[in-house]
């Protein structure tokens, strides 16, 4: 609409309360790299300058890697998402296909299950979950293996339910012939779903992806109950850690901030599409 | 014919089971057992129970005698109402307003959108950055623009606004990604006959945008609170333990802390139940709200 009017007044007013809401969202970001760059003194008296010449160093970076773990937190917290990614994605894949393409009993109550699994804070799991995996020795324990696992483990649990309702509605949308046809040749409802299936519904399983990887890596609440030992911190656990062990070293805190940041702002920039599909995909879930 | 490939119901079983045991077993049974607790003695998070309380509703007696309790509910219902009015309101309005403008609508979705990929964590730290009481980027602000006195910001008269604030901040971009997506479905001939009718643009925002997204609005609007219900991160980052003064609790923090902090594992397990039940009644009145207004 109004392709034919001339920028007017209106327009200019739209464009004014649009920006001021997008520096909101930019400004505290750009505030809190800049200032990473900085001396404490220097954040605390002089925090809008930018730092160039004297101002500059980078001795917050210094202490980061020297004195925090951040790389190993950064390689835990990879490990912990990419598993529950990827096993998501397995398990949900085959349970939408079954549960879109067979005919069964139990079909309808399976389905309200699963709808019924989004509801589940996880608030309301935590606690028999920890008492469970502890009595498994899951927690607790000195290996960095079990330990990781043990937060996969809730959190793939918890991404399940969201995962198929997404991939149910897409499988359904597929044609059926295709499948016909490859079954006249002779292939396994297996083959079919691993040739036929997986390739075609491949958006919706990088959405679904995308959203459980990044519910995971932000996921604080899971990490504080099962990440007990700090060798075995998460990139959010470290972080949190930080208010209560390092709280009034600020230049310390910017670059760690940053740390954080700037890398997810790189891959969102590239896959801004498909994250944002994923996420809002995922209102329901939470 | 599609039926006959899918006859043989043997594969099924291969199929669903791995991804329903590990519903069964991290999902429904939890919760289950998490109900049960509620009722039961439980010494230690990793120790076995020591059978039912008595009475067994002991603990939901203590949620209502309980102050910090009643300071988590009374702040969560708060932030229920920020979270409507700030989040879902300021959405709406750059929905509408961006739905209204030629270039640069991708742009701001980019833009809006960004701090929900951030973990709340680092941006609970850059906020406490930000307002820092001396001096941090608010208060330099205020300095710089003539104020003489600092503002604590997370003092015992802002802490709750100082809380909301990032939340809200944090989420509106994902609101409006799906009201955008709503508006981006109504159909360019309605504001096209409008616009033939003589309305102007004010008029279709109201008689044709608004209307058309009353379905989508009421979608947000269930997500905020029964969201609200579950904030933790941020607020756990930058206000632990309820500070100051356990002005700050909400349900779900206030829940960590009994379990961690004092270790009383049932009757955390009673709030956790609380704080579903919560979001179904809040999910149900909503709906019910929305249903009856007609346009």
């Amino acid at each position: 609409m109004n392709t034919n009017k001339k920028f007017s007044a209106g327009d200019a007013v739209i464009y004014l309360i649009l920006g001021v809401w997008a520096l909101t969202t930019i400004y505290p970001i750009f505030w809190v790299v800049m200032n990473s760059f900085k001396a404490k003194n220097e954040i605390l008296s002089n925090s809008f300058a930018i730092p160039t010449g004297d101002l500059f160093t980078l001795a917050n970076y210094r202490t980061a890697f020297d004195r925090l773990n951040i790389f190993s937190a950064y390689r835990n917290s990879m490990i912990i998402s990419c598993t529950v990614a990827a096993v998501v994605i397995v398990l949900a894949g085959m349970a939408s296909f079954a549960l879109v393409r067979y005919d069964f009993k139990l079909k309808k109550s399976l389905n309200s299950l699963v709808v019924a699994g989004m509801m589940f804070p996880v608030f309301s799991t935590i606690i028999p979950v920890f008492r469970m995996l502890s009595s498994w020795h899951l927690v607790n324990t000195e290996s960095l293996a079990l330990s990781l696992i043990s937060v996969a483990l809730p959190q793939i649990a918890g991404n399940l339910s969201f995962a198929i309702v997404v991939l149910t509605g897409y499988i359904r949308s597929l044609p059926i012939e295709l499948e016909e046809s490859a079954f006249l040749e002779g292939c396994s409802p297996l083959q079919i779903f691993s040739k036929i299936i997986v390739p075609l519904a491949k958006p919706s399983f990088a959405t679904v992806a995308i959203f459980s990887f990044l519910w995971s890596y932000n996921d604080l609440f899971t990490q504080m109950f099962l990440l007990r030992l700090p060798q075995h911190r998460a990139i959010t656990r470290l972080l949190n850690e930080l208010t209560s062990n390092e709280g009034t070293n600020f230049g310390l805190m910017a670059a760690s901030v940053s740390l954080v940041i700037i890398p997810v702002l790189i891959v969102y920039i590239f896959l801004q599409k498909y994250i944002i599909k994923g996420m809002t995909a995922g209102a329901v879930k939470g | 014919m599609g039926a006959n490939i899918y006859k043989n119901k043997k594969p099924l079983f291969l199929f669903l089971v791995p991804a329903f045991a590990f519903m069964a077993i991290f999902l429904y049974y939890p919760f289950i057992q998490n109900i049960l607790n509620s009722f039961k003695q439980i010494p230690e998070l990793g120790a076995m129970d020591k059978g039912w309380n008595d009475p067994w509703y002991t603990n939901y007696v203590t949620m209502f005698q309980d102050e910090n309790m009643r300071m988590a509910l009374r702040n969560t219902l708060i932030m229920m109402v920020v979270t409507i009015i700030g989040q879902v309101g300021i959405a709406i309005l750059l929905a509408l307003l961006v739905d209204n403008i030629r270039v640069g609508a991708k742009f701001f979705r980019t833009v809006y959108f960004f701090p929900i990929v951030i973990s709340a964590t680092a941006l609970g730290l850059m906020f406490n950055l930000i307002f820092l009481y001396d001096k941090g980027m608010v208060n330099q602000l205020l300095e710089s623009l003539g104020r003489t006195e600092l503002i604590d910001w997370k003092g015992e008269n802002l802490a709750l606004i100082t809380m909301m604030l990032p939340v809200m901040w944090q989420y509106v971009g994902f609101y409006f990604v799906i009201l955008i997506t709503g508006l981006n479905n109504i159909s360019g001939e309605l504001y096209e006959a409008a616009a033939i009718d003589g309305a102007t643009r004010l008029q279709r925002v109201r008689y044709i945008s608004i209307p058309m997204l009353h379905n989508v609005m009421c979608t947000c609007v269930i997500l905020g609170v029964t969201g609200a219900l579950k904030v933790f991160d941020l607020p756990w980052t930058m206000f632990p333990k309820g500070i100051p003064l356990g002005e700050t609790w909400l349900t779900g923090t206030y829940m960590y802390y009994q379990t961690f902090n004092t270790k009383n594992i049932d009757y955390s397990s009673a709030i956790a139940v609380l704080i579903v039940v919560l979001g179904i009644i809040t999910a149900k009145v909503v709906n019910a709200i929305f249903k009856e207004k007609d346009y």
